[in-house]
């Protein structure tokens, strides 16, 4: 059922519009920041940038216009627990983007070398961290608590994954000296996946609590 | 606590049923509010708490109130309905003192109730001003006629007739719908402050100032009882979808 009011009807949906924006860009900064890593790709600079510097105005453009809702409209029930989160998922979004441009980086740095050795674990964790941001923003905009607690499930593996990696590059650097830097950029790039991995668990457990008014978070009762 | 429960408590205006088999407990020292759209009963409901129905004809109850501790029940016709007034004091949408002064609009309950003595009515006076936040502003002008004062102070005013007689529970039925948002502010300071004394019940059609003040909120729709529940947690997360739709401004 839509509000009485159609000016606030149309606040809300713009809102959600503009967290599926930013959701896009940060998906496609995602997918760019690792081409440049798994396929030695050093090309999409700018395209990371450009989404960047969009991402960055977006999150304050949600702000705004979260404030002006909770100030202006005084909530309540589901348009409360939407709007609360719609600046937390802004927050979360913004920081998965600098992770991306954290990756991007390394993976400048990797790519003037030659490759350490081929890679398996790092693409896996890569896809499942994508799949994880993916899944949240589904979720959240089909208003589906179960796709959410998928991620939720989804996040122990990456951690296992991002565990795993470390171990192997800690072991091949302990044999060869001369793998210690190329070996800690990428064991940096497995943690940035592994926290992106932690930022779509934060809205998907977000989009919990808008559909079900329940809050999962640190263990609370999933 | 509670001090009141509605049970299976039913009312019709005639053959139109307004009330429809109601249970709902009022808690002790607590605000309760009722919310829900024009003609959903809850003023209705309201005032089958001291018995207002009874000077309109045509009127039915069914079902009980009780008010604690002795769980008398409020509506049975054996119940004297002055003496339940006594208990349960009403204030209304507009402010409705009496045309005298202020001093003897608050003393008008005492001396119905027989108190007649010049210092205990001074007494209880000043008391029920006082705790109605407005014995600093009418002390100097208690000979003063009470529409003199201005509409937020009128509405006190009749908060400390209310109080006067010192009641159980008060009654406020859209206390504020006629003032200011700072007169406004000041009677929601009030009803917070009168929970230590009384019970207080409140209909409003402000659902911001049920969340402000309210502990408790009911939610009525076509003289039911929708859903009952703590005030922050029927305003963040609801049950009902009905009550959702509601306050979400989905309809109503």
């Amino acid at each position: 059922m839509e509000h009485t009011d159609k000016y606030y009807e149309q606040e809300l949906k713009g809102l959600k519009e503009v967290i599926l924006k930013m959701g896009g860009l940060v998906e496609e900064m995602i997918t760019l920041s690792l081409k440049s890593l798994t396929e030695r790709d050093t090309d999409p600079g700018e395209a990371i940038d450009q989404r960047e510097r969009e991402v960055n105005s977006l999150e304050i453009d949600i702000d705004d216009r979260c404030l002006q809702m909770l100030a202006l409209r005084q909530p309540t029930a589901s348009d409360l627990r939407f709007i609360t989160i719609g600046l937390k998922i802004g927050k979360d979004l913004e920081r998965i983007g600098d992770l991306a441009i954290n990756i991007y980086e390394q993976a400048q740095e990797l790519n003037h070398e030659p490759p350490l050795k081929p890679y398996i674990d790092l693409p896996l964790l890569a896809t499942k961290t994508q799949a994880m941001v993916k899944k949240a923003l589904d979720a959240f905009v089909n208003q589906e608590a179960g796709h959410a607690q998928e991620v939720c499930a989804m996040d122990d593996e990456a951690d296992d994954l991002n565990q795993k990696i470390f171990q192997d590059l800690v072991g091949l650097m302990q044999k060869n000296p001369e793998a210690v830097l190329r070996g800690t950029r990428l064991i940096t790039c497995a943690k940035h996946l592994e926290r992106m991995a932690d930022h779509a668990t934060n809205i998907a457990e977000q989009v919990i609590f808008m559909v079900q008014g329940r809050d999962i978070r640190h263990g609370r009762s999933l | 606590m509670v001090k009141a429960e509605a049970k299976n408590l039913s009312f019709y205006y005639g053959s139109v049923q307004a009330l429809k088999n109601i249970t709902l407990p009022i808690l002790e020292h607590r605000v309760t509010a009722l919310i829900g759209p024009s003609g959903c009963g809850k003023s209705t409901y309201l005032r089958c708490f001291n018995r207002m129905h009874d000077l309109y004809p045509y009127k039915h109850y069914e079902g009980e109130i009780i008010l604690h501790p002795e769980g008398i029940n409020i509506i049975s016709p054996e119940v004297d309905p002055i003496e339940i007034r006594m208990r349960v004091s009403m204030v209304f949408q507009k402010p409705n003192p009496f045309p005298k002064s202020i001093y003897e609009n608050v003393a008008y309950g005492l001396r119905v109730r027989g108190i007649t003595k010049r210092r205990l009515v001074d007494e209880n006076v000043e008391k029920a001003l006082t705790e109605a936040a407005l014995w600093e502003e009418a002390k100097d002008r208690l000979n003063d006629l009470a529409f003199n004062l201005s509409g937020g102070q009128q509405q006190r005013l009749c908060i400390a007739r209310a109080l006067a007689t010192n009641p159980e529970i008060l009654l406020f039925d859209e206390p504020t719908s006629a003032l200011d948002p700072i007169a406004t502010a000041r009677i929601e300071e009030l009803i917070h402050e009168l929970k230590n004394r009384v019970t207080i019940l409140i209909v409003t059609h402000n659902m911001q100032q049920a969340a402000r003040v309210s502990d408790q909120t009911a939610f009525l729709y076509l003289g039911e009882l929708i859903e009952y529940g703590e005030t922050k947690t029927l305003f963040t997360n609801p049950k009902e979808k009905r009550t959702e739709d509601y306050i979400t401004g989905r309809f109503g």
